[in-house]
């Protein structure tokens, strides 16, 4: 006898499948009232890893280009916050962040238009050679503060007439405007993956042959995601360069892009969750790693340990963190005995 | 019939340093009829069906589709205006269903990179075009498999249910029947036969017992050039095939069917 099915509405069935999701959302709305101001500025770095992690998933998962030298337009976005914000007054958020972002969409253009005339192994490195290249203009050059970097002497604010409406200065207010970032970019790639734009993205990644075949001209598809990625870096870069209130070469630098490219295979890439799962996963183990409580001393040498434990990560896990609840379901899966 | 021309080459070379893989072809592709382009390996005939589909540039000559000069068209361009082709190793979307497969490929005439409310699966005018192909080919029953598991022939009557979607009026085809099996191939064949109504069709193959089969017109190239280009019946009898084919003894695999 078969038990009668309960027949759930297509609409709520969809519904049900975002709970996850949801229920992250409220535990970061509602955390800076739980934890501690430590804590609460760990998940803030966090959630701008995330986002900066999310532009390179456009690329990496959605189009299948594997750029190295991403952290260039983290970079950008974070030297021209500080250097078009004024040194007296607070800056104004509109009209700081859409030049900060069309700076960091120009750079990712002209640059794009030239890595993506090569492909696999070579655009890896052309992407890395344009990085360092942008990391030596800033390091090398009276431009921005050579070595030293800068300091941002006002945190942006939007205000209408003399009503403030936000101000980045206050923590809590920068870390909403930060979760609030991370929810627009993460529903952006979420429309993109499912319009026709990211199904063709995901149609040059299988295969770009066959997308040219079928009339794509795949180029202009792949400078345009190139672009874009370049864009939502920089609201990653902007977040920074506001939170720390300070812009130094390192952040261009290769291991920058090598973090940020961790970050996507630690959670998993394909998925946009995954990397905002492997933001908090690195974001925790470097945190554990480098705690003095946890390892006395040894806590000084905290990128070995940091290392294993990713090599550990990615053999254990190659599908990154998102794929783990996948596997426990085929553990826990009774074995199937004949009769 | 000028009309029925839907795609010429005129005299087009292709050279490779100092190799000349394609030397002075010409070839016209008329609707409703299949074109063999047989000839040994290294003749030259993969390289001319790249460069009628724009995807190798010619180093002379020049390429009309319906009578326009598209010598300078990139592929993309080309196959948008009407050439759909496939390619020797099959090359389709491997972890997506049979329907996604050919929706994509359909979805290159409703591109709308900037829609990003309608769900790509949503379009219409894509979803019909690729239910057509899906139905021309013989794929109904797999349309909801995942690509990579098909088996090898379903691979290649997919690879062409893709070219359809695009809804093309000239079909280059090369080497639809490599290394399916006889019973597969029997329906592959019944399948290209009914490709040439409302096309033109140019078919590159190696089973010559196929070609004789189903060419309407068989152009032969050896060494990069064209040396005849008849019916099948002038093609057998023609001496300068003979002694291309019979005179070449490292292929007798490819020796031309008795006169039936």
């Amino acid at each position: 006898m078969k038990l009668p099915r309960i027949a759930i509405p297509p609409a709520i069935g969809r519904l049900l499948k975002f709970w996850p999701l949801a229920a992250a959302l409220v535990v970061l709305a509602l955390f800076p009232h739980i934890g501690g101001g430590f804590y609460v500025d760990l998940v803030l770095t966090t959630m701008i890893l995330a986002i900066f992690a999310l532009s390179l998933e456009l690329l990496v998962g959605g189009t299948g280009l594997v750029s190295f030298g991403h952290a260039a337009f983290f970079g950008i976005a974070a030297y021209a916050t500080v250097l078009l914000s004024a040194k007296t007054d607070a800056p104004s958020l509109a009209w700081l962040l859409p030049p900060v972002l069309a700076i960091a969409a120009i750079a990712a253009c002209v640059i794009g238009a030239l890595c993506l005339r090569t492909r696999g192994i070579y655009f890896i490195m052309v992407t890395l050679a344009f990085a360092q290249m942008t990391y030596f203009v800033f390091h090398d050059t009276s431009l921005a503060g050579g070595s030293d970097g800068l300091y941002l002497y006002a945190k942006p604010r939007l205000a209408i007439g003399d009503v403030t409406l936000l101000d980045l200065g206050r923590p809590m207010t920068l870390y909403y405007a930060t979760l609030g970032c991370l929810v627009v970019v993460y529903a952006l790639l979420a429309l993109i993956g499912r319009a026709r734009f990211g199904q063709a993205l995901a149609g040059i990644k299988s295969n770009e042959q066959r997308m040219r075949a079928s009339g794509f001209s795949t180029y202009p598809y792949k400078l345009a995601a190139f672009t874009l990625a370049g864009a939502l870096a920089g609201v990653a870069g902007f977040l920074h360069a506001v939170k720390d209130g300070f812009v130094n070469p390192e952040i261009l630098a290769w291991h920058q892009s090598g973090a940020v490219l961790l970050t996507l295979i630690l959670g998993g890439i394909g998925t946009l969750r995954g990397p905002v799962l492997g933001a908090f996963v690195f974001v925790l183990l470097k945190e554990v790693f480098q705690s003095e409580a946890v390892f006395g001393a040894f806590a000084r040498h905290w990128q070995l340990p940091l290392g294993l434990a990713i090599i550990a990560c990615v053999a254990l896990m190659p599908n990154g963190v998102v794929a783990l609840p996948a596997r426990f379901r085929r553990l826990r899966m009774p074995i199937p005995h004949a009769g | 019939m000028p009309d029925d021309t839907l795609l010429t080459a005129s005299d087009v070379s292709r050279r490779f340093g100092g190799l000349t893989a394609v030397d002075r072809a010409s070839i016209a592709l008329v609707r409703g009829e299949v074109h063999a382009v047989i000839g040994t390996n290294g003749a030259g005939k993969s390289t001319l069906v790249n460069v009628l589909s724009g995807e190798i540039a010619a180093s002379s000559g020049r390429v009309h589709l319906h009578g326009r000069d598209v010598t300078h068209w990139p592929q993309p361009r080309r196959s948008r205006a009407g050439i759909g082709r496939s390619y020797q190793r099959t090359t389709i979307f491997r972890n997506a269903t049979v329907f996604e497969n050919c929706r994509l490929a359909a979805q290159a005439h409703f591109q709308h990179p900037l829609d990003l409310w309608t769900r790509a699966q949503r379009c219409p005018q894509s979803r019909e075009q690729a239910e057509q192909a899906i139905e021309q080919a013989g794929l109904t029953a797999q349309a909801q498999r995942v690509a990579g598991t098909l088996s090898h022939g379903q691979k290649r009557q997919l690879e062409i249910a893709m070219c359809l979607a695009t809804a093309p009026t000239v079909l280059l085809l090369d080497e639809p029947l490599a290394g399916i099996g006889p019973d597969e191939t029997e329906r592959m064949l019944a399948l290209l036969a009914g490709l040439k109504r409302g096309r033109a069709v140019l078919l590159v193959e190696h089973d010559m017992d196929a070609v004789f089969r189903i060419a309407d017109r068989i152009t032969v190239m050896v060494n990069g050039t064209v040396i005849a280009s008849a019916e099948p019946g002038a093609i057998r009898g023609n001496a300068a095939v003979q002694a291309a084919y019979l005179g070449d003894s490292c292929e007798p695999m490819t020796a031309l069917p008795a006169n039936a």
